[in-house]
């Protein structure tokens, strides 16, 4: 495929050639999809599964040291009465609480995830968006959710967004040559159609990117379950056509079990098991965390539960 | 550990089945004159669900005399009276439609799924349609005064028992008309449930029947002197019976028979949409469906690669317990269409074309038949010729638009076509060439009250649904 | 219910974007019954209030027009069960402000319902009466569809206070446009309380917007507003209608003049086609 990338127009050519979306289609297929049953045995399994995808996520101006290690403790034990529940798979923070994040999840096992590249708008010269990145990454960063420039994908500069994920791609790059993995966030809701967000999907990959993510979380549209399902489809193809396997993660706007685990059906019917892991599929979420444990302690009790019985970090 | 969907039962204790059930003959529920019952049966499991009345001629007689009766009066109310009973009709099947849903897929075998989102919302959907045309009849472009035919006798397939009821009953009450259906021998009781909603509704007595039969009571009805009106849906065969029998009366007649629709997809077809709209096209219903896709023609560019993504696509199928909610596709509806559907697919095979199916693990009691694809099929096979009426789909090739338009349209049937391609341009050409009543672009198996079905050719005359589907039913000479 | 019992009274309110304000000028006068009997102090709305609607039935419209034809069609029939429910109410309120008897009042309540039943049935099909396939001679498909206009300014008429009111604003709203009515000036009462139904059904708040007092005074700022698309004059008198039509100009609004109205013969298509714009798409048809 390196031919593809070869020059702008060359690239340009590649992603429009990528069969098109029915709008209506895909949509339909979503709907229908999250008519799926999950009931007793499966639902048990899908929101352990699920609680365990998490990047339990605080990305706000008021960030303290004090709220990413109240976070990190909620991410090792979600649920303060039932210390079976599953842990999060990472916690996601801005990179000057990396350190912080790194030392209160000690050897959980729970990675620690940050957003760089001049997040979330990602308007900064590279040099910025690199010295960001690099930064997260010294700090004990596991994984960088980078976003791309929509601006110039949007203006069809699809060769510079490439090169920008390649080059964060490179500074990701430790020391002893191992490498945080690499979230490539496509704010789907400014790329606006479908055409392109299959275009995005594919040139990120080609581009290197270990996972491919939905939105960042702050615009007015994020995670739609569309959206998501024809980033699994194209994963789904580049597999068949590259061999590589790639992560998908939706964020933003999942909030409710029931959403949760339309999602795990969507992955279940287009990628299959492989991919139901939290090695490859993850949730960008904070209080759908709750929700979660909530509907836990209900198949445990048989008890409906309440707020008060999960924990507000 | 794997993400294995536990069962999720729809309840069947939201509906009630009487162990057995007379004919609605002028209001009320009575024994058939002959006293001989039949038995309907859940294809999925083979338990009998209910003994039902077999309308003899004399019964048939003596819904035809209560329609009759009934239409002077009907036909006399102001438009306005008739359209509040039927958005009544509309509510009623609205608020009843979970226990309706059940009943339609107990007594037909179809996916929960299918009878929940689809049939049930389209049965009221068509009822609200025509109840507002009731009172707007000389706006529909049918003369000032158009009036109604009289009684009009209806007889009805087991695919969609409680939809066709709706697509022949709704714009037959709402033009001023008296009915008497017979719905399908295998399939009665949602019928006989909508008797009582007629009941609920208030209805006046004798303004629809509903008499029970296998296709003798059919050919009665169809052949009464007292039916000014005949609708039927089924089979070709049956349908050009029909056509010799009223010759020489003055029976209005429409006819919404089979098909062997194309479903095309051109190489620069979104191709996940058009591999749900292939699988929609065939598996909808079990493949019990007269404009079904059932001939997948694929530009020879993208064959292998529309394949693959399709028995990929196939293999997710859930095929099982119709009651089961993630079940997509359910049971046949009759031993005698399993063996039909069965003695197709050999005959496939015979020919030399080439049978794939996904391994998927069939119910052992119940009709059952996996969803089924046959490549390398030519024009000549029977499996590209005759309506299959099951989950079999036969792929055939083309080059160009033009031999695309050929196959479609080499067929005698006409109902239904599909084309699938990004270029606009493309589609209104196709859609101009192909002899066919609907063509879905883009989509397939889209069902709306407020558009015109119908088929070209042997698919039938006439058209159901939208201001079109009065016509049938108005008197407009 | 013993005789002497105190009624408790209704403070009747206007119908804005889906809440129930005061009249923004904190005005109300006085409504009586055709005797000249108090019946209520209905709400003085200003020119502010007439802004307010305005901008109620714009934000409403993307919704409204967007919905589905068979969607708006259910949520109209839903009114139209709503009505029925509140019958007695009504009849009362026209008997009283229109000094009918309960049997006249009665008869215009219920043709009122069923004209309301009416129109709901033309949701899904007045495209199929006023849109058209066209046969150009060319290769082109191309298809004439009717579109809603827009908001529309409606002046309900004066003399008949439910029955005229029905009969203008369905017809505007069901085909997708979104309407600020102005209720009857004399007899204001049965219209401030279909906003009470209007609320209470499903019909999207902002939709239906209601203010009652100086006919002439709140249509002013509406025919003159540069974000409304159309008006109907029903209840303006001939010099009213004059001065409205010639303000309405600037931005040409869509306009229906008044004309002496049986408000209980059939109703026709006339309003519904008048707020109507129609759209014709153009496309090549080529392999």
């Amino acid at each position: 495929m390196a031919d593809v990338t070869a020059s702008d127009g060359a690239l340009r050519r590649f992603l429009h050639g990528l069969p098109g979306v029915d709008a209506v289609g895909l949509e339909a297929r979503a709907a229908a999809l999250g008519t799926r049953s999950i009931k007793t045995t499966a639902k048990a399994y899908a929101i352990d599964l699920a609680i365990s995808m998490i990047d339990l996520t605080t990305l706000e101006g008021a960030d303290t040291p004090g709220k990413v290690r109240a976070l990190c403790a909620k991410g090792v034990n979600p649920d303060p009465t039932d210390r079976g529940a599953p842990k999060v798979a990472a916690i996601c923070v801005y990179p000057d609480m990396v350190g912080t994040a790194k030392a209160a999840l000690g050897d959980s096992g729970i990675h620690v995830a940050s957003v760089a590249t001049a997040f979330p708008s990602g308007r900064a010269g590279m040099p910025v968006k690199l010295a960001d990145t690099t930064e997260a990454v010294a700090a004990g960063a596991d994984e960088i959710d980078m976003v791309i420039d929509r601006g110039a994908f949007l203006s069809g500069r699809y060769l510079s967004v490439f090169e920008e994920i390649q080059q964060v791609k490179a500074a990701c790059r430790r020391a002893d040559g191992s490498a945080a993995h690499l979230k490539v966030i496509f704010e789907t809701g400014e790329l606006s159609t479908y055409d392109n967000v299959r275009r995005a999907s594919w040139l990120a990959m080609l581009a290197g990117a270990d996972f491919i993510k939905t939105s960042t979380g702050k615009v007015a549209v994020n995670a739609t379950p569309p959206v998501t399902l024809l980033m699994l489809e194209a994963v789904r193809d580049f597999r068949d056509a590259v061999g590589v396997r790639v992560g998908v993660k939706p964020a933003g706007g999942i909030r409710t079990t029931k959403d949760a685990i339309k999602y795990l059906v969507m992955v279940n019917e287009t990628l299959g098991e492989e991919w139901l892991t939290g090695e490859w599929f993850r949730f960008g979420a904070s209080s759908l965390l709750n929700d979660l444990l909530m509907q836990r302690q209900k198949l445990s009790t048989g008890r409906y539960s309440g707020p008060d019985y999960v924990t507000v970090d | 550990m794997t993400f294995a969907y536990a069962p999720a039962p729809e309840s069947r204790s939201v509906v009630d089945i009487a162990p057995s059930y007379g004919l609605f003959i002028d209001g009320e529920f009575t024994e058939a004159a002959g006293a001989k019952v039949f038995k309907t049966v859940s294809p999925a499991s083979e338990e009998v669900l209910s003994e039902v009345a077999h309308a003899a001629a004399e019964d048939v007689d003596r819904a035809v005399r209560a329609a009759r009766k009934a239409f002077e009066k009907w036909s006399a109310l102001p438009g306005a009276e008739r359209a509040k009973y039927l958005f009544r009709i509309a509510r009623i099947i609205q608020e009843r439609s979970r226990e309706l849903a059940v009943l339609e897929t107990l007594d037909n075998g179809k996916p929960i799924r299918e009878s929940r989102d689809s049939d049930l919302p389209l049965v009221a959907a068509h009822f609200f349609y025509y109840a507002g045309w009731a009172d707007k009849l000389p706006y529909a472009g049918f003369g000032a005064d158009p009036r109604p035919l009289g009684v009009a006798g209806q007889v009805i397939p087991w695919n969609f028992p409680l939809l066709m009821l709706a697509w022949k009953i709704a714009p037959a009450l709402a033009a001023g008309n008296t009915v008497v259906l017979k719905p399908a021998e295998t399939t009665p009781l949602s019928a006989l449930f909508f008797a009582d909603i007629c009941r609920q509704a208030g209805l006046p007595k004798g303004v629809v029947n509903i008499i029970t039969g296998d296709g003798s009571t059919g050919a009665e009805l169809v052949t009464h002197p007292g039916v000014d009106k005949v609708a039927f849906t089924g089979s070709t065969e049956v349908g050009k019976a029909i056509a010799r029998t009223v010759a020489g009366t003055d029976k209005k007649l429409t006819l919404e028979l089979g098909g062997k629709a194309a479903n095309i997809v051109f190489d620069d077809a979104p191709v996940d949409q058009a591999v749900e709209g292939i699988v929609n096209g065939i598996f909808f219903n079990q493949g019990h469906v007269c404009c079904a896709g059932s001939r997948l023609l694929v530009q020879e560019s993208v064959a292998d690669e529309i394949l693959d993504a399709l028995k990929r696509r196939m293999s997710t199928l859930r095929v099982g317990d119709p009651l089961d909610k993630n079940t997509d596709i359910g049971a046949i509806n009759s031993p005698e269409q399993l063996a039909r559907i069965r003695e197709l697919a050999d005959a496939g095979e015979a020919e030399g074309a080439e049978r794939w199916a996904p391994s998927c693990e069939l119910p052992s009691t119940g009709y059952w038949f996996a969803p089924t694809l046959f490549t390398g099929v030519t024009q000549a096979h029977r499996i590209a010729r005759e309506e299959i009426f099951g989950p079999v789909l036969s792929v055939l090739t083309f080059r160009t638009p033009a031999e695309a338009v050929e196959k479609a349209n080499n067929t005698p049937y006409g109902l239904s076509a599909g084309v699938w391609t990004e270029k606009g341009s493309r589609i209104l050409w196709m859609a101009d060439k192909l002899r066919a009543g609907i063509v879905w672009a883009n989509t397939f198996n889209k069902f709306d009250p407020a558009s015109p079905f119908g088929g070209y050719k042997e698919s039938g005359f006439g058209r159901e649904g939208g201001r079109h589907g009065l016509e049938a039913y108005l008197n407009v000479g | 219910m013993s005789a002497d019992r105190l009624s408790v009274l209704k403070t009747y309110k206007l119908y804005v974007g889906g809440k129930f304000p005061r009249s923004e000028s904190g005005r109300v006068y006085e409504v009586t019954d055709s005797k000249g009997d108090w019946l209520a102090n209905a709400p003085l709305s200003s020119r502010k209030d007439a802004r307010d609607a305005v901008v109620a039935a714009r934000k409403a419209f993307g919704g409204w027009s967007g919905a589905t034809a068979y969607n708006r069609g259910q949520v109209l029939y839903r009114v139209a069960e709503m009505l029925e429910g509140r019958r007695d109410q009504f009849v009362s309120e026209v008997a009283e402000a229109e000094g009918l008897s309960k049997a006249k009042a009665t008869a215009q309540v219920d043709a009122a319902v069923d004209r309301w039943v009416w129109y709901a049935g033309w949701s899904d099909k007045v495209a199929q009466i006023a849109g058209s396939a066209n046969p150009v001679a060319g290769p082109f498909f191309n298809l004439s569809t009717p579109e809603p206009t827009g908001v529309v300014a409606v002046l309900a008429p004066q003399d008949s206070s439910f029955l005229g009111l029905v009969s203008v604003l369905a017809p505007a709203i069901v085909t997708g446009n979104t309407a600020v009515v102005v209720a009857s000036e004399k007899s204001p009462l049965p219209a401030l309380s279909l906003a009470e139904v209007l609320a209470t059904s499903d019909v999207p708040g902002g939709v239906v917007n209601v203010l009652s007092g100086r006919t002439g005074e709140i249509a002013a700022p509406l025919a003159a507003h540069q974000d409304v698309n159309a008006i109907d004059l029903a209840g303006a008198g001939p010099e009213l209608a004059k001065e409205l039509e010639a303000s309405a100009a600037d931005n040409l609004k869509r306009v229906l003049r008044p004309r002496p109205a049986d408000w209980s013969a059939d109703p026709g298509t006339e309003r519904l086609l008048a707020f109507l714009e129609t759209k014709t798409v153009w496309h090549p048809m080529g392999a």
